[in-house]
């Protein structure tokens, strides 16, 4: 019974992190990417890791695995928040379909921001490689 | 839990899902590959290594050998670590080139 939850865990994780993968791979812009890269890869990693804590069914192994789902919970939206505050300051573009830009004319840490769809750009132009 | 054989089950779920972690990893490479932004790259980086991780707690199921964990909750920390730093590091690039910008349209 326990192998069949583990399995099914195992699955969902797998497709899961491969969704995201897809979403990284498809979607238009960079903080479109960040959404899917963020949510899905996290909750695919964490069911593969919810997967070994049932799997061993051990204290220290449990222990261990659910740390680790843990840390990822809570360091994954630090991370994607510094990424596209990094990317809306050096100008990364928005994709053309975007409907509201909430941060355009507003400040970030004292210093005023231009909208990220008309300035001019510090960051390379899509063609060059960095 | 060592050197015992997986139920079939499990076997055939391990299987699978190792092939979806690889399919993702691949297509989390051609993202790296073509960015366009250094943003974007980044971001790939961070899904890569959380990847990774979830393929770590894959291999513990498999061999039983439970000390992937450990690797696992290293690479969090590690890819986590990485990711910030790329950030700053994009952030500050910016303002130094706004600076140098600046600087030059003062002469």
């Amino acid at each position: 019974m326990i192998d069949v939850i583990v399995a099914l865990l195992l699955l969902c994780g797998g497709v899961f992190a491969f969704g995201a993968a897809v979403g990284v791979y498809r979607m238009p812009d960079t903080y479109i990417r960040m959404h899917a890269s963020t949510k899905t890869g996290t909750l695919g990693a964490g069911l593969m890791l919810l997967a070994v804590a049932l799997h061993f069914g051990e204290l220290s192994v449990g222990t261990r695995a659910i740390s680790a789902l843990v840390f990822l919970l809570i360091t994954a939206p630090v991370a994607a928040h510094m990424i596209g505050r990094a990317a809306y300051r050096a100008g990364v573009r928005l994709w053309e379909g975007t409907i509201v830009d909430e941060l355009a004319g507003k400040e970030i840490s004292g210093e005023p921001v231009q909208a990220a769809a008309a300035r001019t750009t510090t960051s390379e132009p899509p063609v060059e490689h960095s | 839990m060592t050197d015992e054989t997986l139920p079939p089950v499990l076997d055939w779920a391990v299987s699978i899902s190792m092939a979806l972690f690889y399919a993702a990893m691949a297509l989390a490479f051609v993202r790296i590959l073509i960015g366009p932004y250094l943003a974007d790259r980044v971001v790939a980086l961070d899904l890569l290594a959380v990847l990774l991780v979830g393929l770590m707690a894959l291999y513990t199921v498999q061999t039983g050998y439970s000390a992937f964990l450990d690797v696992a909750i290293m690479l969090a920390l590690v890819g986590f670590l990485a990711t910030v730093a790329f950030a700053l590091y994009g952030e500050r690039r910016h303002m130094q080139q706004l600076e140098r910008r600046r600087t030059r349209d003062e002469r």
